[in-house]
């Protein structure tokens, strides 16, 4: 451990029970990002779901046409930053799923810009996740994720991929972005899965 | 709106725990179009959750860098090779 | 070069540069020396062992064990409130560094240099200034020195006095002292055609701050006719950090 410098703090310890271990609360909205924020017209912005045999796709109209939810949901970025109740709208997975015929157990997630995560399809699934276009009563801005990002808060929020673009479904798991730069492949907060081999 | 990104030249402390020579002035050729730039004009994202650098011709990744507790993950796919001047 | 290591580094010294900034000069023994654009990586640890780091430029000119930084304090920053509003003479932190072999100027170059700075910019080119001053070098220098107004200067004395050689252009972006030739405005193209080297003399140029105004200004000198690789740019985050 290094030199410690008298009254340094870092963060105020508030959360309690509440926060994973290792995270603290954060009150702001960090903006993170491994590269710049890519922009897609909405008339030629689209969200697929693709398996082996075939690949369902909604544009823009199509995806705001469908039922929505409001989720709130404590977020807990690997940085160590935590967010309590932050509010969304978006499309439930398990809507989306729905004529989604497939036994793939890994899902890739691809986004505008080039990013990927992966995950397994049951975390998708069973209310553990949405396509969230709103965030706080607004249109989602373009830093946080806009026009739409992946939410599945119960795994740390690298994999919530922002400017979502599509769901391949795979026989295969298949590492994306951080998962092949060191982060851990599943990433529960709770368990503190932060890096590869924890 | 562009997102904020630094330059190469904040890598020169975390790469400087890999490498014994300052790899910022070394040349890489980005794998994805072909441009020589030096390491420290290269567009950087990050630190959190990663140094992510990025090529000022075509954007493409051209290194990555996590440093977690007790290892350092780098990626350099998206360098072709590297440059680094030496002594003779 | 020398196995980059994190070095315990004491306050000395406090030197209040604007509301918001101040100098610190720290001993750090072991140190190495640096050139003039170097920056160091510095790290705060609590006691709970979470720790956070920034990169700062060293603002001055190798002088033995001593470094000089300059900090802006970064409103909901993690570090600069430490270090511009908590840290007291005989505290500690890390150091490592030097570090940065590209945004360097060593004073055997021979070419004149153009120094283009926006906000905190201004520090790793002061320790240009400060190395050339310090080597009796007689290298013709011009700094284009761009903030908000003029109670955001840094090293504001020193540079009332330039030395012989140095010239200085200030532009002020928000606000303007009373009877200033020039409007309020961000860097355009004839403020460095006016107060920059001809494109001919073919000099060094470092640029220096804010990701926008480094941007803005590189493109401004790439159409005044300097070349690319005469150009070299460092860019700090939105304040630093």
């Amino acid at each position: 451990m290094g030199i410690i410098s008298r009254g340094f703090s870092g963060h105020r310890s508030e959360g309690g029970d509440r926060l994973p271990p290792g995270q603290y609360l954060e009150h702001g909205f960090p903006v993170l990002s491994a590269g710049p924020t890519p922009h897609v017209p909405l008339d030629r912005w689209e969200f697929a779901i693709a398996t082996e045999t075939e690949t369902h796709r909604w544009t823009w109209q199509e995806l705001t046409a469908l039922p929505t939810e409001t989720p709130t949901a404590d977020i807990h970025c690997v940085t160590k930053w935590s967010k309590f109740d932050t509010d969304w709208e978006g499309v439930s997975l398990d809507v989306l799923f729905e004529d989604v015929e497939s036994s793939a157990e890994y899902a890739l997630v691809h986004s505008y810009g080039g990013y990927t995560t992966n995950l397994p399809v049951e975390d998708l699934l069973d209310g553990k996740a949405w396509i969230a276009y709103r965030y706080d009563g607004e249109e989602l801005a373009p830093t946080h994720g806009g026009p739409a990002r992946l939410l599945v808060p119960h795994l740390y929020f690298w994999k919530s991929a922002k400017w979502v673009r599509a769901i391949q479904l795979l026989d295969e798991d298949s590492p994306g972005f951080w998962e092949t730069a060191g982060y851990h492949n599943y990433g529960d907060p709770w368990r503190e899965q932060r890096y590869e081999g924890d | 709106m562009t997102t904020e990104y630094l330059d190469g030249n904040v890598l020169a402390g975390p790469l400087g725990e890999i490498f014994s020579v300052d790899v910022t002035t070394a040349t890489g050729r980005c794998a994805s179009c072909g441009q020589v730039a030096a390491l420290a004009s290269l567009r950087v994202y990050g630190p959190g959750p990663g140094l992510v650098a990025r090529c000022p011709g075509c954007e493409e990744v051209m290194l990555r860098l996590v440093r977690g507790p007790g290892a350092a993950w780098l990626d350099l796919r998206g360098i072709v090779s590297l440059r680094v001047a030496l002594p003779d | 070069m020398r196995r980059l290591i994190w070095r315990a580094a004491t306050l000395l010294e406090v030197r209040e540069e604007t509301a918001t900034a101040r100098t610190l000069v720290f001993e750090v023994p072991g140190w190495p020396g640096h050139q003039a654009g170097q920056h160091v990586d510095v790290r705060l640890t609590a006691e709970d062992g979470y720790s956070a780091q920034r990169s700062y430029s060293l603002a001055g000119p190798a002088d033995g064990e001593r470094i000089e930084l300059t900090v802006e304090l970064v409103p909901d920053g993690e570090v600069s409130p430490y270090l511009t509003e908590v840290v007291e003479v005989g505290d500690q932190v890390e150091i490592r560094g030097p570090v940065g072999g590209w945004f360097v100027w060593r004073p055997e170059s021979r070419a004149p240099v153009l120094l283009v700075g926006g906000g905190s910019g201004i520090v790793p080119l002061m320790a240009m200034i400060r190395t050339r001053r310090q080597a009796g070098s007689q290298v013709p220098f011009r700094l284009i020195y761009s903030l908000r107004d003029h109670d955001r200067r840094y090293y504001a004395g020193e540079l009332h006095r330039p030395d012989p050689g140095l010239d200085i252009t200030y532009l002020y972006t928000r606000n303007v002292p009373v009877s200033w030739p020039r409007r309020a405005g961000r860097v355009m193209l004839d403020d460095l055609a006016e107060g920059g080297w001809p494109a001919t003399f073919q000099p060094d140029c470092y640029v220096c701050g804010p990701t926008g105004f480094v941007e803005a200004a590189a493109d401004l000198l790439l159409a005044l006719g300097h070349a690319p690789d005469h150009i070299r740019t460092e860019r700090f985050g939105p304040s630093g950090g």
